[in-house]
């Protein structure tokens, strides 16, 4: 029997409306018992003191790249779960635009087996909307969940087609399963490379509008409520984008949504200013589909995570090695190496007085839990929260450490950030899955 | 994000520490040029009053000064072109450079072969300077920080064209003199066109009363300062937007036609070229309503009877084929301020005011 007691951290579970000062004891890689004083009570035990730390369920990122199979050089699962427990996850799920694409049960038990070996979190894999991710014919839905996806996507691609798209949405719903979209019309979008807007104007650089991403969230929530299908929202990025999510869910479609840590607080600017306006850059670590809004974009972004009409915080860690990105701006691949990032990020919000810590760390946990049922699934029970009984999956964080972006100290293969150099506030300082520390810096204490 | 952009974001981007002997190039503060948008107006000034020194050079019977004897430059075009790339050879040679053209394919960039690494090769076998013209937006941008060679932007996708810009208010000046409240009308497609931007930047330094026109689907977002929030208000330069071609050359002293690529109405943008012709092209009608003396400009290749009507465009307001021969003057100073020179061979220093005509 092997035992892990935190002592006096600030436990956060907002599962269970929980948020105090108490001890927590994990015993064979679950909860066993959480309440005041309740770590003295156990003898033999592994002890950390968190005093001074918040305490909270391990973080669930429903949107990751992990590159593996066929981009290794990006990414490995390895690598990119060790970003995540560095980055406060312990589980993440998997896109399917691996190199082949997770369409068939023989990829989707390819990763699991992999993860199985060398995966530092829980990996649970996404399987393709369309074979080959190409948008022409759906790809066997029930073969996937029959090989344990927790949801269907064309990530980085929109399901273009209409009446695919409808299908694929009435199709799912005899598996039970999420059609997360990433909505952006690829004929609006054209060869658009930032945010279309001043910013883009400036640059010379070709623009994706924000209509783009709002006629396929409008066009997919009237054929989820058509179907009565689960549709999921990837990486909303505009405040149209979240005037149409918001009134879908008061219709009471089955509508979910998540919100990028980088969209809630970077805006377009940073491709041209990297935030400082000293010089005129093209950073291509800023260019990420959909891409960097406005800053009322951010408003709005912010407001609906806050009001739960976002249901989470996902990163989509995509990791691109350098010669993805140190090459001009048309050529550059999109995306933003996240997980390591996300939560000092996303504090940003709480420093400023925009969002609880309380509603953050929902958002991070049990938030996007329950958008995609995932606590229902076998052995998943009590996913994102600290009940007795539930995993022991948990994140030791300080909300007021300040560090430096270092790509360079990446756990992750990717560095592409824009924020190198810049200084976070929030900090993770433990990450503690199935009961065992996966990740722990010098700030976790052991008594 | 609260902090206002100013005009001159990239002014300190590296400072040029070899000017301070000379009078002359004194308000020059540059290593590369990627656009205009971080030239001061005495900078301009100093171009443009080199400039016509060199255009007295280009004028003589044997147009040959030994200033850059050992400077290399190294044109890099990555897109075709005949006028600048000729322009920038010209002008390098006049001035005793060597001078040496690559025309590297965009399927070569494709493939993979590294912008960074060409320009790397470059430098490595002594280039001074190397001009780049490609299809990307910020590939110069690219290039000038991986190299201590100068890196000079002879057009990079839709974004900037400086040395087209120079060689446009050069010209301006030469025929009007003060450019300042002077109405400069560009016509055509200014969503896709990087002469438009550096003349925009261009222009607003010297103080030009600047008016765009075009169709609708080929005017760039956020052009207009009401679209851009308060702190960004002078990120991109003063101008006047208009869609209708009568209202816009009403009363213009310079009318500036741009080519019309005929990809646009492929993609979508215009109904046909003909109809384009009909609303937008520069015709001797249109021009009756500019200032009498005005001038016609077009910075080429043209589409006659497109953008601008056969007539006009040879007419006696045409100042067309001076541009050409001032872009090369134009690049000859530009390159000379580059190789950090001071005073031309055999030339006395001219006083400031009598090189500004």
């Amino acid at each position: 029997m092997t035992t892990l007691a935190i002592h006096n951290g600030r436990v956060i579970d907002p599962a269970l409306g929980r948020d105090g000062i108490a001890d927590l004891v994990i015993v064979d890689g679950r909860i066993s018992r959480v309440g005041p004083n309740e770590g003295d009570m156990v003898v033999e035990a592994e002890r950390i003191d968190a005093s001074g730390l918040v305490v909270a369920p391990g973080f669930v990122d429903l949107h990751v790249h992990l590159r593996e199979p066929g981009f290794e050089y990006k990414e490995t699962i390895a690598s990119g779960t060790a970003a995540a427990a560095r980055g406060g996850y312990t589980t993440v799920c998997a896109m399917p635009n691996t190199r082949p694409p997770l369409d068939s049960r023989a990829a989707v038990e390819s990763v699991l087996r992999e993860a199985e070996a060398s995966a530092r979190v829980r990996v649970l894999p996404i399987g393709c909307i369309t074979s080959g991710r190409a948008g022409k014919e759906l790809a066997p839905a029930g073969e996937l969940a029959g090989a344990g996806v927790v949801a269907l996507s064309d990530d980085g691609d929109a399901v273009a087609d209409p009446s695919l798209m409808r299908h694929a949405l009435e199709y799912s719903t005899r598996f039970g399963l999420p059609v997360a979209q990433h909505c952006e019309d690829p004929r609006l979008v054209r060869d658009g490379q930032m945010h279309e807007g001043w910013v883009a104007t400036r640059l010379g650089l070709r623009g994706r509008p924000a209509s783009a991403e709002e006629t396929f969230v409008a066009r997919d929530i009237a054929l989820a409520e058509l179907t009565g299908a689960h549709l999921h929202i990837c990486h909303v990025s505009t405040a149209g984008s979240v005037a149409l999510i918001r009134a879908a869910r008061e219709r009471g479609a089955h509508v979910t949504a998540e919100v990028t840590p980088h969209h809630l607080t970077l805006s377009h600017e940073e491709v041209a200013f990297g935030g400082s306006y000293a010089e005129l850059t093209y950073d291509t670590n800023a260019k990420v589909n959909p891409p960097l809004r406005e800053e009322s974009d951010l408003e709005a972004l912010i407001a609906a995570l806050r009001d739960g009409v976002i249901d989470a915080v996902a990163t989509d860690h995509a990791p691109h090695a350098t010669i993805d990105k140190e090459i001009e701006f048309d050529l550059a691949a999109p995306g933003i190496s996240g997980l390591e990032t996300a939560f000092g990020l996303a504090m940003r919000l709480v420093h400023e007085g925009r969002l609880s810590l309380p509603t953050l760390v929902e958002r991070l946990t049990v938030g996007p839990v329950r958008a995609w049922g995932l606590d229902r699934r076998h052995g998943l029970e009590g996913l994102g929260t600290l009940a007795p009984g539930a995993l022991g999956d948990l994140v030791l964080l300080d909300p007021e450490a300040d560090w430096t972006v270092d790509p360079e100290r990446f756990a992750s293969r990717g560095r592409n950030t824009p924020l190198a150099g810049r200084t976070l506030r929030g900090g993770v300082v433990a990450t503690v899955f199935g009961g065992r520390l996966v990740h722990q810096t010098e700030r976790a204490v052991a008594l | 994000m609260t902090t206002e952009i100013t005009s001159r974001v990239a002014g300190s981007r590296r400072h040029n520490a070899r000017t301070s002997e000379s009078p002359r190039t004194d308000a020059w503060n540059h290593t590369d040029i990627l656009d205009l948008d971080d030239f001061t107006r005495e900078e301009i000034d100093t171009v443009l009053e080199l400039a016509d020194r060199m255009r007295e050079i280009l004028d003589r019977r044997i147009a040959r000064v030994p200033a850059l004897r050992g400077f290399t430059v190294v044109n890099l075009f990555y897109e075709p072109s005949t006028r600048t790339r000729a322009s920038f050879e010209l002008a390098g040679k006049v001035l005793g450079a060597d001078v040496l053209s690559l025309s590297a394919s965009t399927s070569s960039v494709q493939k993979g072969e590294s912008l960074i690494d060409t320009v790397r090769t470059m430098r490595a076998m002594r280039a001074d300077a190397i001009v780049i013209r490609h299809a990307m937006a910020g590939a110069p941008y690219l290039a000038a920080k991986h190299t201590d060679a100068s890196i000079i932007n002879a057009g990079d996708g839709a974004h900037a064209h400086p040395t087209q810009a120079l060689l446009d208010l050069y010209t301006m000046r030469r025929h009007v003199g003060e450019l300042a409240g002077k109405r400069v009308v560009m016509v055509g497609d200014i969503a896709h066109s990087r002469v438009a931007r550096s003349d925009l930047w261009g222009l607003a330094a010297v103080g030009a009363e600047v008016v765009v026109c075009g169709p609708p689907t080929l005017l760039p977002r956020g052009l207009r300062a009401g679209d851009r929030p308060a702190h960004a208000e002078s990120a991109l330069p003063p101008v006047t937007i208009e869609t209708d071609a009568d209202r816009a050359i009403a009363g213009a002293d310079v009318v500036m036609a741009l080519r019309l690529q005929s990809e646009r109405q492929e993609g979508g943008l215009l109904p046909s070229l003909h109809e384009y012709a009909q609303h937008y092209q520069v015709t001797a009608e249109r021009l009756a309503r500019a200032q009498p003396n005005h001038l016609l400009m077009h910075p080429g290749p043209k589409n006659e009877g497109i953008e601008i009507s056969g007539a006009v465009a040879k007419g006696s307001h045409s100042i067309i084929e001076e541009q050409v021969t001032n872009g090369v003057a134009v690049r000859m100073a530009l390159l000379y301020l580059l190789s950090g020179g001071k005073e031309l061979p055999g030339e006395a220093a001219p006083a400031r005011e009598e090189a500004r005509r």
